[in-house]
């Protein structure tokens, strides 16, 4: 068991490894910027954006804040949302015939549309990054609740009725139980996407935040910031999916 | 608490499965069905249980036949053990209590007792996973007798064990009858099973469900199961019941009824 855990992690840290090296040799040997026909320093290497990264830290740590407590309340908003709607829809048919549809066709408004028209309504402030978050992250928690609920034994629902279990004690007893597995996977695309959203977000209009310093950095061609920025978002992703993990194993204890 | 039933009718659209049924338990009285698989079994205990409502006829339980009064007293044991696996066995054990509202400390109690009963002391916290199955079938039994009801409805309890410990469990569960009486319904579609838990067993036919026989056991619930089943009186009613279900496995009317 041990050595495939470890195998686990090895096989992608190696990939990872060669990549980086890969990409430092193509760098430093100036084969991508003679290629692209670009200025060297347009082209950063590893080592560069690792440099940058430290010497950036206090101001990359700053928007990293601004961006995580917006993927964080968005990501909360979408988890009371989403829950709370799967539930109804789940408990009420005539709400889930009526909504489920709609829920669906909403997904085909892409979020960049909509972000620009949450900042001329909600200004400048956390309010759209939260909106925007939230949306994003609302549709695979309620699908994944929803399926989830649904998913429970009809036979262990009729064993509960016979041992006088009310609707309430089905539904907390059995039917989220059951669904718990089933959320986590939602939980875990939304937590992926969430960063992406902020993101979004933060290009409508923003004054701080990974996305603002994305923004900023583009327009003064800081390459390798622009970079190190990116390797934030994906280690802010990375850590969020971690702890949905780690929670997963302590409350489904039964897979 | 006696269970009655008269002129029961049930079907599923159009498909009748459960025609003209008469039965009738007494008070304390094991009853063992047998009929060939699918025949409707499953269903007819849903409808004493009051999981289900009948199409035709009555189904009284201690005189009372509305579902919900049924629901009340009957305590279903169905085929699967169904063990929720986020819960410990004693959890599961005392679903019935907790959900009437008592406390998990003091539900936990009350099913602890029954467990050292049942030879299942010390696995009180352990997760259905890790049980075999003949503790998992245990446990849902517990869960069957924690409920209080005074009715048990067994649906084959045992059918998913192997041969060696469903004997060790038919034992076990004659012995827990033994000491502690209730009235039974066990289906079953063992005859060897049904013939050693219960005083009477039905041979039930298939599609439309209805009983074509009725054998009365020589000992029931005999300390001694291997003596008991292989006595010549037992035998000879086990070849009777295996004569009368065969023929009426070939009888049986292909299920449609207009």
């Amino acid at each position: 068991m041990r050595n495939k855990g470890t195998t686990r992690w090895v096989l992608p840290t190696l990939l990872l490894a060669a990549l980086i090296g890969a990409w430092q040799i193509a760098v430093s040997t100036g084969a991508i910027a003679e290629t692209l026909d670009l200025e060297p320093f347009l082209v950063p290497s590893p080592a560069e954006i690792a440099s940058s990264l430290w010497s950036s830290r206090s101001l990359l740590a700053e928007n990293a804040w601004v961006t995580l407590r917006e993927i964080l309340l968005g990501l909360a908003c979408a988890l009371i949302a989403g829950l709370g709607f799967a539930a109804l829809m789940y408990r009420w048919v005539t709400i889930r015939l009526a909504t489920y549809p709609l829920i669906v066709a909403s997904q085909t408004i892409p979020v960049f549309v909509l972000a620009p028209i949450l900042v001329v309504w909600f200004g400048y402030g956390i309010g759209p990054k939260l909106a925007i978050v939230a949306l994003i992250c609302f549709f695979p928690i309620t699908v994944s609740a929803l399926g989830g609920l649904g998913s429970a034994d009809p036979a262990a629902i009729k064993l509960m009725r016979s041992l006088d279990a009310s609707r309430w004690q089905i539904f907390r007893r059995v039917e989220v139980p059951a669904a718990l597995p089933s959320i986590f996977t939602g939980v875990k695309i939304a937590v992926v996407f969430a960063p992406i959203g902020a993101l979004f977000g933060e290009w409508a209009g923003s004054s701080a935040g990974l996305g603002h310093l994305i923004l900023q950095d583009s327009a003064q061609l800081e390459v390798a910031r622009e970079f190190a920025t990116v390797v934030v978002l994906a280690a802010i992703a990375l850590v969020l999916m971690g702890l949905v993990v780690l929670a997963e194993r302590r409350v489904v204890t039964w897979r | 608490m006696s269970v009655s039933i008269r002129g029961l009718g049930h079907s599923y659209a159009e498909l009748q499965t459960i025609e003209r049924l008469d039965l009738e338990v007494e008070a304390g009285q094991v009853i063992g069905l047998v009929g060939p698989s699918g025949c409707g079994k499953s269903t007819l205990l849903e409808l004493v249980c009051g999981l289900l409502e009948p199409s035709e006829g009555a189904i009284s339980v201690g005189g009372a036949g509305a579902a919900t009064e049924r629901l009340a007293r009957c305590a279903y044991m169905p085929q699967r053990d169904l063990l929720l696996p986020w819960y410990s066995a004693i959890d599961n054990a005392s679903l019935a209590l907790r959900n009437r509202g008592l406390g998990k400390l003091e539900a936990r109690e009350r099913a602890a007792e029954l467990f050292e009963h049942f030879g299942l002391a010390g696995f009180e916290q352990a997760p259905p996973a890790e049980l075999s199955g003949g503790m998992r079938q245990r446990v849902a039994f517990l869960r069957t007798l924690v409920s209080g009801k005074p009715v048990l409805a067994l649906d084959e309890p045992f059918a998913s064990l192997d041969a060696i410990t469903r004997a060790e469990m038919q034992e076990w569960l004659a012995g827990a009858l033994r000491d502690e009486p209730r009235t039974v319904i066990l289906v079953t579609h063992d005859v060897e099973e049904a013939l050693y838990l219960s005083d009477r067993t039905v041979i039930l036919a298939a599609r439309p469900t209805r009983a074509v026989a009725e054998l009365r056991s020589p000992a029931p619930r005999a300390a001694d199961r291997d003596a008991a089943v292989t006595d010549a009186a037992f035998v000879a009613v086990r070849e009777e019941a295996m004569h009368t279900l065969r023929q009426a496995m070939s009888v049986a009317p292909l299920g449609r009824n207009a």
